[in-house]
């Protein structure tokens, strides 16, 4: 019941009445009037007693105290608030920032895929030797799908491009294939329509086509009509079936818009060598996925011998998918987590500095509060409000800071990355950031409570000692805050030399040697539609007609085509072996591009011997091939290459081609990766559908991009362009690059504000123990010390600190290191130079910090410092 | 003027009895506290020594529990009292509680009243 009853005035008055009426039966019995009242208040007893008693039934004493102590600690803070403020900025800032890094922590390493029982997915693929996830061949994907008995389905997926055909023109599109029960495998049912049949993906299927939320959206305005309606890819109509739902994406298929059943293959995907799909299966109830490995290895080794490859040692690779689509995010969010969680303690380390020192000037309060009976257990209920109120305060702040810092962090993922990492969807303020958050301010508030407590029972340690020994807790105390400096000082240091690990490999990234020079290029994709140039020689001819008028434009220098950029990938991969030898085995991955005569020239790579391509290689003249020098060194060590040829299986087929030139290495791989070797075919024998034009311009490259493709479409209206831009801004774009620029700062934020903080610490506790030793400096001085010899006492105290924390940060910072070893590129993780640095910034910062101070105490007036105390 | 018995001779009430007492009281009439304590001493031969303070909290307790209802009033000597009035609930209350007494004593006094040999 919660009508609240009666008052504890009225109460009060019923027992005033009750002193009165029988006060007055009193004097009716003879009594006088002053002897029948005070025998009245003599048989009632203790009338406050009673009234306390009434006071206290029914109500929860400890929510009267928390009331009681909240107002106390809301009128202490009102009294300091720059102690308030100061601790709950701090403790907001420590709490934002790990709650924010947690947030994609949890989004991406925590949270389930957004599929059915998302732990039964696997990745199902080859394993070589030289890679542990190689893609599978079709044919290899019928017989694992038939043969196996781990999965409940089996399927495989590959990107491809397609035209498709849009008012404005052909316009390159990303799709996905998959197989039928690709959609039922991940338990993901479309929005609209249906997903496929199974029957669906048997070759010569019909052609349909699902689409993604996006494209339904932007391309078909959502409408409801969309499906049985075809759209036009490659000049062939595809039936819309399907739309799949908002939340869906699956990151390796990246941007794709539509989703097309595998039902046609090419002539080379029918090949068993021709590795171009990736697996997806759905593990059977029971099954684990060792058990499934061992069957699929199984598998593949009994293909490999009824059907033999160039690929020895062939075996199953079976990871989890959620691996395959968080990689390389995960070391990356790992060591955030680890700067996170420093950067925490050291908030939480400053603001108990600040609290202890706090309880420091309120040891009188305390004293008193003890006299007037306030039992250790009240006057730490005291210490508990306040670090609650500290901590809600900081709570709410910490996740005002959050949301802030997760939106930031999110904008700054680059929207083509964004497609890749699904799971920055589930990025924000949720149950589980906000729970983290709380929990957090929790630890927070038991550290604020625990801390003045050990003061207390230091203190009640004292009485038991001689009494007014007030330098043993003093030391004791003073001890306690240089260690926390100390801790702060190491968790700094920890910090920098990440950040500077970091820099260095970001500045050692971005100044590897490329072997070409990227600046003042422009760059282009065009693609051709089947229905135009479709012979061999017009695609020959082709190649020219798009050359010769962008040479024509006044600021070009020289233009070629490639099948790839360089400095973008190490893909289109491809295995030969040297004619007259005997295959030799090795399985060198080796880095195929299809480019025009012009292009190496365009991209001044160094020509060491031989000769790069001329209008003389054709179609119908004999097969050519320029080589790098990581080739060149890994096949013919010691003879001349020039006079070899070398062999492979060009689209199925087996190729001969004669090497003409030898060139300088051209970065072709990410930035980070070193370059091996690599084959260079002229494209007019290669015969590509799309390529991509490089242009080197004596102006600024960006500015000539319009007029390119103004030129490409005048050439054929029909000609598909896309992804116009620069080279250098490609490959600042490359995530290699975004890898390592973004960890760079956001370790550098995390080093200054820890730099920061412990700086502050530093300045606390010098200043306090200056303050602490006023009297004797002033001892010191009266009897005869100089300004110079107070400043060396000051500033060695701080040396002293500063010295044992560089040492424990130098210690541990190898381990941080360790964490982010992945994203170290050309430093070691104990690297001179930069640990270095970081000792000389910390030491002079933390020498500055104590000038203050130090000054302070040097003007220490001798006779006024006597007198106090 | 009843004779008043040497305080060390009066009874302290068992736990629990008190609330019976008051119910028992105000069955008769509606009373206020100072009231009820007074004639819990006389109808007891002054035996019972009712402590005052544990008397207002009584009251509390039952009017808390819908047993009996308090109002302000004026009493016959015209002075300001919060009378108490037995509610429909307190009176099936007294009820249960008077027979559990009664049970309760007469099970003491078989105990109590028994010879030894017959123990």
């Amino acid at each position: 019941m919660f009508h609240r009853k009666r008052g504890a005035n009225d109460f009060a008055e019923e027992i005033k009445a009750h002193l009165e009426l029988e006060a007055n039966a009193l004097k009716d019995e003879g009594l006088s009037e002053e002897e029948a009242r005070r025998k009245a208040r003599v048989e009632f007893g203790n009338v406050t007693a009673t009234q306390e008693r009434f006071y206290l039934k029914g109500r929860a004493v400890w929510f009267d105290n928390l009331a009681r102590d909240a107002q106390f600690a809301s009128r202490q803070f009102a009294k300091h608030p720059g102690f308030a403020c100061a601790a709950i900025a701090v403790l907001a800032l420590g709490i934002g920032v790990s709650v924010a890094i947690f947030g994609f922590v949890d989004a991406a390493l925590l949270q389930p895929l957004p599929y059915k029982n998302p732990n039964q997915l696997m990745s199902v693929n080859n394993n070589t030797v030289d890679s542990p996830r190689w893609p599978l061949s079709y044919p290899d994907f019928i017989d694992w799908r038939n043969l196996n008995k781990s999965f409940q389905s089996l399927d495989i997926y590959g990107s491809r491009g397609y035209l498709l055909q849009t008012p404005q023109g052909p316009e390159p599109v990303q799709a996905e294939r998959v197989s039928a029960s690709f959609f039922q495998t991940l338990g993901v049912q479309p929005l609209l329509g249906r997903s496929f049949f199974p029957a669906e993906d048997t070759l010569g299927g019909p052609n349909l086509v699902i689409l993604s939320y996006g494209t339904w959206l932007r391309r078909f305005s959502a409408g409801q009509g969309i499906l049985g309606k075809t759209v036009d890819l490659n000049n062939d109509p595809y039936t819309v079936i399907g739309v799949l739902p908002r939340t869906f994406s699956f990151a390796p298929a990246g941007n794709a818009e539509f989703w097309v059943p595998i039902n046609k293959l090419s002539v080379h995907e029918s090949f068993r060598n021709f590795y171009n799909f990736w697996g997806l299966g759905r593990l059977r109830e029971g099954v684990t996925r060792q058990l499934a490995r061992t069957e699929m290895s199984g598998i593949a080794r009994r293909l490999e011998r009824q059907y033999p490859t160039s690929i020895r040692e062939k075996s199953a690779s079976v990871v989890p998918l959620s691996k395959v689509i968080v990689g390389d995010a995960r070391p990356i969010l790992l060591m955030l987590m680890g700067g996170a969680a420093l950067l925490l303690l050291t908030a939480c380390v400053n603001v108990a500095s600040l609290v202890l020192a706090r309880s420091e000037s309120r040891k009188g309060e305390l004293a008193v509060r003890a006299a007037l009976g306030g039992t250790p257990k009240r006057l730490m209920q005291q210490f508990v409000t306040e670090g609650l109120i500290l901590a809600s305060f900081a709570n709410a702040g910490g996740i005002v800071t959050a949301a802030v810092i997760m939106r930031l962090l999110s904008r700054m993922v680059p929207k083509d990355m964004q497609f890749n990492m699904p799971f920055l969807q589930g990025v924000g303020l949720n149950l589980h950031t906000c729970g983290f958050a709380t929990l957090v301010a929790l630890l927070a508030a038991l550290l604020l409570t625990v801390l003045p407590q050990t003061r207390l029972s230091l203190q009640n340690a004292r009485e038991g000692m001689m009494d007014g020994n007030r330098s043993t807790t003093d030391r004791v105390w003073q001890r306690f805050g240089s260690d926390l400096v100390i801790a702060e000082l190491a968790i700094a240091v920890v910090l920098l030399a990440g950040a500077g690990l970091l820099g260095q490999s970001l500045y050692r990234l971005l100044h590897v040697s490329l072997g070409f020079e990227p600046s003042h290029i422009a760059t282009l994709d065009v693609t051709v539609p089947d229905t135009i140039y479709q012979s061999n020689r017009q695609m020959e001819g082709l190649y020219e007609e798009v050359i010769r008028p962008v040479m024509a434009v006044p600021s070009v220098e020289s233009a070629g085509a490639t099948s790839f950029l360089p400095v973008q990938c190490n893909c289109a991969l491809d295995r030969i072996r040297v004619v007259g030898e005997p295959d030799r085995g090795q399985n060198v991955d080796v880095n195929e591009r299809h480019v025009s005569a012009g292009y190496l020239p365009t991209l001044k790579a160094k020509l060491i011997s031989g000769r790069y391509f001329t209008a003389m290689d054709t179609g119908s003249s004999p097969g050519v091939v320029v080589i790098n020098q990581s080739l060149a060194r890994r096949f013919f060590e010691g003879h001349d290459p020039l006079r070899e040829r070398i062999a492979n299986e060009e689209l199925g087929r087996p190729s001969v081609w004669q090497i003409v030139g030898v060139i300088e290495d051209v970065h072709e791989g990410p930035l980070d990766a070193s370059t091996g070797p690599a084959e260079y075919f002229p494209l007019s024998q290669t015969h590509d559908r799309s390529f991509t034009l490089t242009v080197r311009t004596r102006q600024d490259a960006a500015s000539i991009l319009p007029t390119l493709v103004s030129t490409l479409h005048h050439i054929d209206a029909q000609l598909a362009t896309s992804d116009e831009g620069t080279l250098t801004a490609k490959i600042d774009q490359t995530q290699a690059a975004l890898l390592h620029r973004f960890s760079a700062w956001l370790v550098g934020g995390f080093a200054f504000v820890a730099l920061v903080l412990a700086v502050v610490g530093v300045y606390g506790i010098v200043a306090y123990s200056v303050s602490q030793r006023t009297r004797e400096i002033g001892i010191r001085m009266a009897v005869g010390a100089q300004r110079t010899s107070v400043y060396k006492l000051v500033t060695q105290q701080a040396g002293r600190l500063t010295l044992v924390g560089l040492v424990i940060g130098l210690v541990c910072s190898p381990g941080m290191s360790l964490l982010m070893r992945s994203l170290l590129f050309g430093v070691r993780a104990w690297d001179p130079a930069t640990l270095g640095c970081v000792a000389a910034l910390l030491g002079l910062s933390s020498i500055a910090a104590s000038f203050l101070p130090a000054r302070r105490a040097a003007s220490i007036d001798p006779i006024s410092a006597l007198r106090e105390n | 003027m009843p004779t008043q018995l040497n305080p060390d001779d009066r009874i302290a009430l068992l736990q629990g009895t008190l609330d019976l007492l008051i119910l028992k009281t105000l069955l008769l009439a509606p009373c206020h506290g100072q009231g009820i304590a007074r004639s819990i001493q006389r109808q007891s031969e002054e035996v019972f020594l009712v402590d005052h303070g544990s008397l207002y909290l009584a009251l509390q307790r039952l009017e808390d529990n819908k047993w009996i209802n308090g109002k302000w009033g004026v009493s016959e000597n015209k002075r300001k009292a919060r009378f108490y009035s037995l509610t429909a609930r307190g009176r099936e209350q007294l009820n249960a509680k008077q027979s559990e007494w009664e049970r309760l004593t007469r099970a003491m006094g078989l105990i109590l009243g028994a010879n030894p040999e017959e123990v």
